[in-house]
């Protein structure tokens, strides 16, 4: 069921593929704000040069927990990409996630520690349609492993239209794009007090920068199980989301962290109530 | 050779039961504190040991039926002891004025007055001790974690009795009880007459009744009382089951025979001990005594939340399951059990004090066990199982630090434990192995609720279960991880102020650690000796994870393990700057000079949210909402019990 080739791809290619992807991003957002725009590989200079530049911190205790950060948001996409049990993959990412938080509250500084706390805050609002979606994939396909569910020949998508709009509403606080980029931004633009990344800086930043690119193409594959029955539809899905995420990120502001919350779990439970209750009663009760 | 088998173990059990009782009766004529010390030590080794015994003499052998001891004269000195209680506590209602109480166990004495002068002739229980793979995992959560727990109670007592001096020295009494709880909880789980069940079952109440009231404050008694009821109403119905299964069923009153009979006759006394379960798993709308015993010093808290008291209550739940599994009655339990998951969890994150998001904590889990029980499929009651043993680790490792910090920071507020992991090391990485295994994985609880979703999925109708359970654990994660943040928050100019953390605290503490470890790696052993036998005599079923998830799960503990030691290798000093204060000037104890030149010192403090999830607002749905399902579960199995 594991395959450890995929694994090791997803180790190799996904750093190549999350830092084009965000540079392709950060052109596109500079056309739509009439800039130039830097380069494509501008993602690739900058974390080079955060490498480049000398370690500073407020106590040691950051940069382990920096490291437990992109080590198990690596583990996370690896499961993933293996075809491993999606609900373990969530909690994996769970693990990683805390680890970052972790990070922030360690240096006892005010800023990262409002991060922190409103970074769990997102946690608490995404969470739920995350497990709900790997529910519904499991209602849908009977099977919570993603080798099978990205083999399917179930039109995945067909069957859960509401937890997928459900899933979308959240991505965008995962992507960590504007309205829903409360802890911290995906971009520098925004301001310099990053939120939960306050206090990382250079090659410690550098690192979450690469883990976020995992996280990227993980949620993109995550986006894509929706779509496996057709791999075409299904790469060209992804792609369509990610640019309708960039029009999202540049067409809206910040809402607060309140709003944010109660609307993300005010759809998680509308859509999976209803789209779980009718997959449930075709099925005559049982999945 | 089987015989001798069968004699061998029906003395460990009675072992179990009378040794506690035996070191009870020495601990309460012991006055001297290296007395008391000694009996307590040698009696906890001795019943740890005796359980884990147990666990290898009855290795791959499955359950047993113990027809060797008589029903009397045991059935009537527990008659006789039971009234003896009955009058204790109808006494203190009276002087306390508690007329609720005394109402309770008026009602409760006199039907099990009834029971005995009308039908306890007519009533015969071929065997009425038994044990199973069930009964041997509760022995050892009772025997190691309890054990343990009276261990640590012994520097925590000494040094709560140095620091409050106007409260009357009571160890005697307290140690005493400490230990008729064990032998109470062990009775419990290895009796098959349903009347020796009750019996201990209204032991464990009193036992909790006078632990939490132990510090004899009003606010103590107060909490006892109201403890006491809750407890007394759910006996209540325990008796009536009794009653019930007298006039109704063909004289049916041990336990497996209960199992064995069918949904017809045993669903009304399955609802009338399952609603008694309910309260003592403190669930809503009962969950407030479980709150109000934190009055108590803090290892009564971990003996109540970890592996007596509550475990009583989900234990006769789980035993129960069959008979839930797939009923009206078993659906409006395990809806009780996951709304308590929800809406616990949610209070707790507006909890400030450590205690009460222990508390609140326990209460959530112990919904999802109820849930689990209440769905009773052999997929949930393999996470039910699961739940028990790694929430009895976990909770019972988080109350017993949460105790020693508060002797030494003189608070139970989570703000207060800013910076723990400078001012007190070792403990602090003890707490964040607690909390770690309370929500993340690859530890224990999360492994349980995971199975739970998978149990959850596959029933009628069961994606309504799933979803409040996706809220509630989004809820938990939200309050672990910022508790988890205060305590690792390094404050670089605090002091170590650990000092001496006395031997028989330390040693409990750190056991508890390496169990929480060691529950996780040898899980799936757990499952595979003990859980799926079970499962299969039971359910005809066995649940388990696959291979592959197993490997991935010691694969991620084993990175945890590794990772930390990481601190280990030596590195080059990195440049350290003051954290960002907005470009002000500050010292490096984050002070700042405000306006007016006023200096400063940045407190910072968790979110609590109030505004969405006070205790107040939240409890009162809860409660109400679970009261009205209680109901509806009665109406139900009373119809189902009228027309079929």
């Amino acid at each position: 069921m594991i395959n450890i080739v995929w694994a090791i791809v997803f180790v190799l290619v996904a750093p190549v593929i999350g830092g084009l992807v965000v540079g392709i991003d950060r052109k596109i957002t500079a056309h739509m704000q009439g800039r130039v725009g830097p380069p494509i590989l501008q993602p690739f200079y900058d974390v080079g040069k955060l490498f480049e530049k000398e370690q500073t911190v407020v106590n040691e205790t950051q940069i382990f927990y920096a490291i437990c950060y992109i080590i198990f948001m690596i583990f996370t996409g690896a499961l993933f990409f293996a075809g491993g049990d999606l609900l373990l993959v969530i909690f994996a990412l769970t693990l990683a996630q805390v680890f970052l938080v972790m990070g922030a509250f360690a240096a006892n500084s005010p800023y990262s520690y409002v991060g922190a706390e409103r970074e769990l805050l997102q946690i608490m609002a995404y969470e739920p349609m995350v497990i709900l979606a790997a529910v519904g994939m499991f209602v849908a396909t009977k099977s919570f492993n993603v080798s099978e569910i990205a083999s399917t020949t179930i039109p995945v998508v067909l069957l859960l239209p509401g937890i997928f709009l459900g899933f979308l509403y959240v991505l965008t606080i995962k992507l960590r794009k504007s309205p829903f980029d409360i802890s911290t931004s995906h971009h520098a633009h925004q301001e310099i007090v990053k939120g939960v990344t306050t206090e990382f800086s250079g090659p410690s930043l550098g690192l979450i920068e690469i883990s976020h690119w995992y996280e990227t193409v993980f949620l993109l594959g995550f986006v894509y199980l929706f779509f496996g029955f057709n791999p075409l539809i299904g790469v060209a899905a992804v792609i369509i989301i990610y640019l309708l995420e960039i029009l999202i990120d540049n067409t809206n502001a910040r809402v607060k962290w309140q709003l944010v919350v109660k609307s993300s779990w005010l759809i998680a439970a509308v859509v999976s109530v209803v789209n779980l209750a009718a997959l449930y009663y075709l099925s005559g009760g049982v999945p | 050779m089987e015989g001798g088998y069968l004699v061998q173990t029906t003395q460990l059990l009675i072992f179990l039961i009378l040794f506690p009782l035996i070191a009870a009766f020495f601990l309460l004529l012991a006055k001297k504190d290296f007395e008391r010390a000694w009996i307590v030590k040698l009696s906890a080794l001795a019943i740890g040991i005796a359980s884990v015994y147990l666990l290898i003499s009855t290795y791959n052998k499955g359950a047993l039926l113990m027809s060797a001891i008589p029903a009397e004269p045991t059935g009537i000195v527990m008659f006789i002891l039971g009234m003896l209680i009955a009058v204790f506590i109808l006494y203190l209602g009276i002087v306390y004025k508690k007329w609720l109480v005394v109402a309770l166990i008026l009602v409760q004495s006199a039907v099990m007055l009834y029971f005995e002068l009308v039908f306890a002739h007519s009533v015969h229980v071929q065997s009425n001790m038994f044990m199973d793979e069930f009964s041997i995992i509760m022995a050892l959560i009772i025997g190691i974690i309890g054990s343990l727990i009276c261990v640590y109670s012994l520097g925590y007592m000494k040094f709560f009795h140095e620091h409050h001096p106007e409260m009357p020295d009571r160890r005697p009494w307290f140690f005493a009880i400490l230990f008729l709880f064990l032998a109470a909880m062990f009775g419990l789980v290895f009796s098959n007459n349903l009347i020796w069940v009750y019996f201990f079952w209204e032991v464990t109440t009193l036992c909790s009744f006078l632990l939490i009231g132990y510090t004899k404050t009003e606010e103590a008694t107060n909490n006892a009382f109201s403890a006491l009821w809750m407890n007394l109403l759910g006996g209540v119905a325990f008796a009536g089951a009794i009653i019930y299964l007298a006039m109704f069923g063909n004289g049916i009153m041990g336990m497996t025979d209960l199992l064995a009979s069918g949904k017809i006759i045993a669903l009304i006394p399955a609802a009338l001990i399952g609603f008694a379960g309910l309260t003592k798993a403190a669930q809503l709308p009962f969950s407030s005594w479980l709150v109000g015993a934190m009055v108590a010093p803090t290892p009564v808290s971990a003996l109540l939340h970890s592996s007596t008291m509550v475990k009583a209550g989900v234990f006769i739940l789980v035993r129960l399951a069959p008979i839930f599994q797939s009923t009206v009655t078993g659906y409006m339990i395990a809806m009780i059990g996951v709304l308590t998951f929800l809406i616990a969890s949610g209070i707790a994150i507006s909890q400030s004090n450590a205690k009460r998001v222990l508390a609140y904590s326990t209460i959530a889990n112990l919904g999802l066990i109820v849930a689990c029980a209440g769905i009773g499929t052999y997929e949930a009651i393999w996470a039910a199982i699961l739940l028990i043993v790694f929430h009895a680790v976990s909770k019972s490792l988080l109350f017993l630090s949460v105790g020693t910090v508060e002797h030494r920071i003189k608070s139970r507020e989570v703000d207060d434990m800013n910076g723990l992991i400078v001012r007190m090391p070792k403990i602090a990485a003890m707490m964040v192995i607690g909390i770690a295994g309370m929500f993340l994985a690859p530890f224990g609880m999360l492994i349980s609720k995971w199975a739970a979703i998978r149990a959850f999925i596959e029933i009628p109708y069961g994606f309504l279960f799933v979803i409040i359970l996706a809220f509630g654990s989004a809820m938990t994660i939200y309050f672990w991880a910022k508790w988890m943040g205060k305590i690792i928050s390094v404050t670089s100019d605090s002091k170590n102020i650990e000092g001496e953390v006395d031997h028989s605290e330390w040693a409990a503490l750190v056991s508890l650690a390496g169990l929480s470890f060691i529950t996780t790696l040898v899980f799936p052993l757990l499952s595979t000796k003990l859980l799926e036998p079970y499962l299969m005599a039971n359910y005809g079923h066995v649940a388990q994870l696959s291979q592959d998830n197993i490997i991935i799960m010691i694969l991620m503990l084993l990175l945890l393990i590794i990772l930390p030691l990481s601190i280990l290798i030596p590195q080059r000093k990195h440049k350290h700057v003051a954290p960002y204060m907005g470009g002000r000037t500050t010292t490096h104890d984050m002070r700042f000079s405000g306006s007016l030149g006023v200096q400063k010192k940045t407190v910072l403090s968790n979110y609590y949210l109030h505004e969405y999830f006070g205790e107040k607002k939240l409890r009162t749905a809860g409660i109400w909402i679970c009261s009205a399902i209680i109901g509806i579960m009665f109406v139900a199995t009373a119809l189902r019990g009228v027309f079929l």
